[in-house]
């Protein structure tokens, strides 16, 4: 993730995915590996089967509102989903995302400006998308210093373990303002 | 400088002076709840991570809650290992199978005061905000890095305000309230915010009914729900068993992203239509819709209060033909009341299906699910498509009193006493 520059071909999805279709509840208790196989299963059923790894999801509005369930964000990244682009998040699947290190950014527009099977570039740092062969670039705003900390990491627990071999796990003093 | 009350909250659990909204800080959790479908796995995370305690066992809360009773060999065998980490990490706060829903429970036995703040897994934990403390919910992997440090980042919410006035009508609760504000504000109107409710219209909202309002901010996506102190509160906290504090109170100047004025006296009955939370429209505008379960309970709608609501209208009658009307109280001392107060009887005699206090129904698990096209009214919080079950199922949310009265006529029905008389 470090590289931070991510290259594959567009699934689109509308306004409102919520974590129920992202992580059935009737799964719940299965580990990800079984339920990523239900990812979005309701309203396309051959998405989970058909997904590639390096693949891009791009929505619309308030993606992955819904429960805490980090498995949301977990069965998207065991697709192997390198990227989720957005119009906007729902807080606890942005939080749960980085927690996880799994890519995200909201970025108005997208949702017009990308058609599903497009081949998208995203550069995770700057925030900025090209669409196919350059026609069209979009600006997303850059997640945080704090929260890029944490996905370059590879998740929060990878920062905590680091904290334990002797780093300050704390996230703090990287930003003051 | 003036603070609105997260940001009050969040700079003294991050021991600064002030903070201003757009700010990372990292703060002190006051504390810290857990539930069945999570903790296990934090605990055996935090375990794997080479810690062997918590930060604070007395600000830890564990509860078995959405698995009651157990539906499978695979929920008992999570719990079973729950009861282990519990003994083992030493963890005085543990409330198992039957006790209750965590957001009843948090509560209700006192764990909670103003000012604090609290992360949870589970979305709903905006609920403590009824009591004036910062709540929110987080993942799996950010709690295992709470209980290992007793910290965690936030982002310092802009604040919306909403000033409430009026008085309720007959039949409309503070649920309609909320379904209200979803349906103006929409989903995600209160998206990475914190909600801030005021206004002389609370001094008439009683703390079952704040609880219901906070536990509803995350369906606007809210990251807090936070109601000021105020004498509901003490009450609330001194019948509670709940530590005293300092109140949490409004400083006047504060800056907010919006100022809502709202005047509730014209409110009709609401009712969010599937499968999304903001499509809300008056009760009147489907009434007679065909329905074939009914549901009242959750950490959202199962309090006494709640089925004391859903008795008023069912006393005397009986469950339409063909209609499931399940009830399952959000705590033990929930269903003790019910059964002291005489409600249980109104609602069995009524034909009422009583579930154990906990989650099932409500977020799909076990214990009330839906076949493709059945339609279900329910006191709870999501109406998302696959929800309760069948993806082809539809989920109808509305208040206690409306789901009782859709209940008596098999159709979904006003609660207004005009309309349920005439049954």
């Amino acid at each position: 993730m470090s590289e931070g520059l991510v290259r594959g071909r567009v699934w689109r999805f509308g306004d409102d995915i919520s974590t129920d279709l992202l992580a059935p509840g009737q799964y719940a208790i299965e580990p990800v590996e079984v339920q990523k196989h239900h990812v979005l299963e309701s309203i396309d059923p051959t998405f989970a089967a058909t997904v590639e790894p390096g693949d891009v999801i791009v929505a619309g509005r308030n993606f992955g509102c819904g429960s805490s369930r980090e498995t949301a964000p977990e069965n998207v990244k065991a697709l192997g989903v390198a990227c989720v682009v957005a119009e906007s998040f729902s807080r606890l699947f942005m939080r749960n995302a980085v927690a996880v290190g799994l890519p995200v950014l909201a970025c108005p527009g997208v949702h017009e400006a990308v058609a599903a099977g497009d081949v998208i570039e995203i550069d995770l740092a700057s925030g900025r998308i090209v669409v196919g062969d350059g026609g069209v670039s979009l600006s997303a705003q850059p997640l945080a210093p704090e929260m890029r900390e944490i996905l370059e990491a590879g998740g929060i627990l990878a920062l905590l373990r680091q904290g334990r071999a002797g780093r300050d796990p704390a996230v703090d003093g990287s930003r003051t303002a | 400088m003036a603070m609105t009350l997260a940001e009050q909250i969040l700079a003294r659990a991050s021991g600064r002076d002030e903070v201003a909204a757009g700010e990372f800080v990292v703060a002190d959790v006051d504390l810290a709840l857990l539930h069945d479908i999570f903790a296990a796995r934090v605990f055996d995370l935090l375990t794997e991570s080479g810690f062997d305690e918590v930060f604070d066992p007395s600000r830890v809360v564990v509860v078995n809650d959405h698995f009651v009773p157990a539906p499978s060999a695979g929920a008992a065998e999570i719990h079973q290992r729950i009861r282990r980490h519990v003994a083992r990490f030493d963890i005085p706060a543990f409330y198992d199978v039957g006790e209750g829903i965590c957001h009843q429970l948090v509560p209700e036995q006192g764990h909670l005061r103003p000012g604090t703040l609290v992360v949870g897994t589970d979305s709903h934990t905006t609920t403590y905000g009824a009591l004036g403390a910062a709540g929110t919910g987080i993942g799996t992997s950010e709690m295992v890095y709470v209980l290992a440090t007793g910290r965690l980042w936030f982002r310092v919410p802009e604040t919306i305000r909403f000033e409430l006035s009026g008085t309720l009508g007959s039949g409309v609760s503070w649920k309609d309230v909320i379904l209200y504000l979803a349906g103006r504000f929409g989903a995600d109107g209160a998206q990475y915010r914190s909600m801030e409710f005021a206004g002389p219209a609370l001094a008439e909202a009683d703390m079952s009914s704040r609880l219901t309002v906070a536990n509803m901010g995350v369906e606007m996506g809210a990251k807090f729900t936070i109601f000021e102190s105020d004498a509901v509160t003490d009450t609330y906290l001194a019948s509670h068993g709940g530590r005293s504090g300092a109140g949490l109170v409004t400083e006047p100047g504060a800056d907010y992203l919006a100022v809502h004025h709202i005047d509730l006296s014209d409110l009709a009955p609401q009712v969010a239509l599937p499968h999304e939370i903001d499509r809300v429209r008056p009760v009147d505008e489907v009434e007679g819709l065909e329905i074939h379960q009914a549901f009242i309970g959750s950490c959202t709608n199962g309090r006494l209060e709640d089925l004391r609501q859903a008795a008023r209208i069912l006393a005397g009658r009986r469950v339409a033909p063909g209609v499931r009307l399940l009830v399952a109280p959000a705590s033990r001392r929930v269903l003790q009341e019910a059964v002291e107060t005489g409600v249980y009887a109104i609602l069995v005699d009524a034909g009422a299906t009583v579930l154990p206090p906990g989650c099932g129904p409500c977020f799909g698990g076990h214990g009330g699910l839906l076949a493709p096209g059945e339609r279900c009214i329910g006191s709870h919080n999501r109406n998302f498509m696959g929800r309760m079950g069948s993806a082809e199922a539809e989920i109808y949310l509305a208040s206690p009193a409306t789901v009782a009265a859709s209940a008596v006529r098999g159709r979904i029905s006003s609660p207004q006493p005009e309309v349920v008389s005439s049954v």
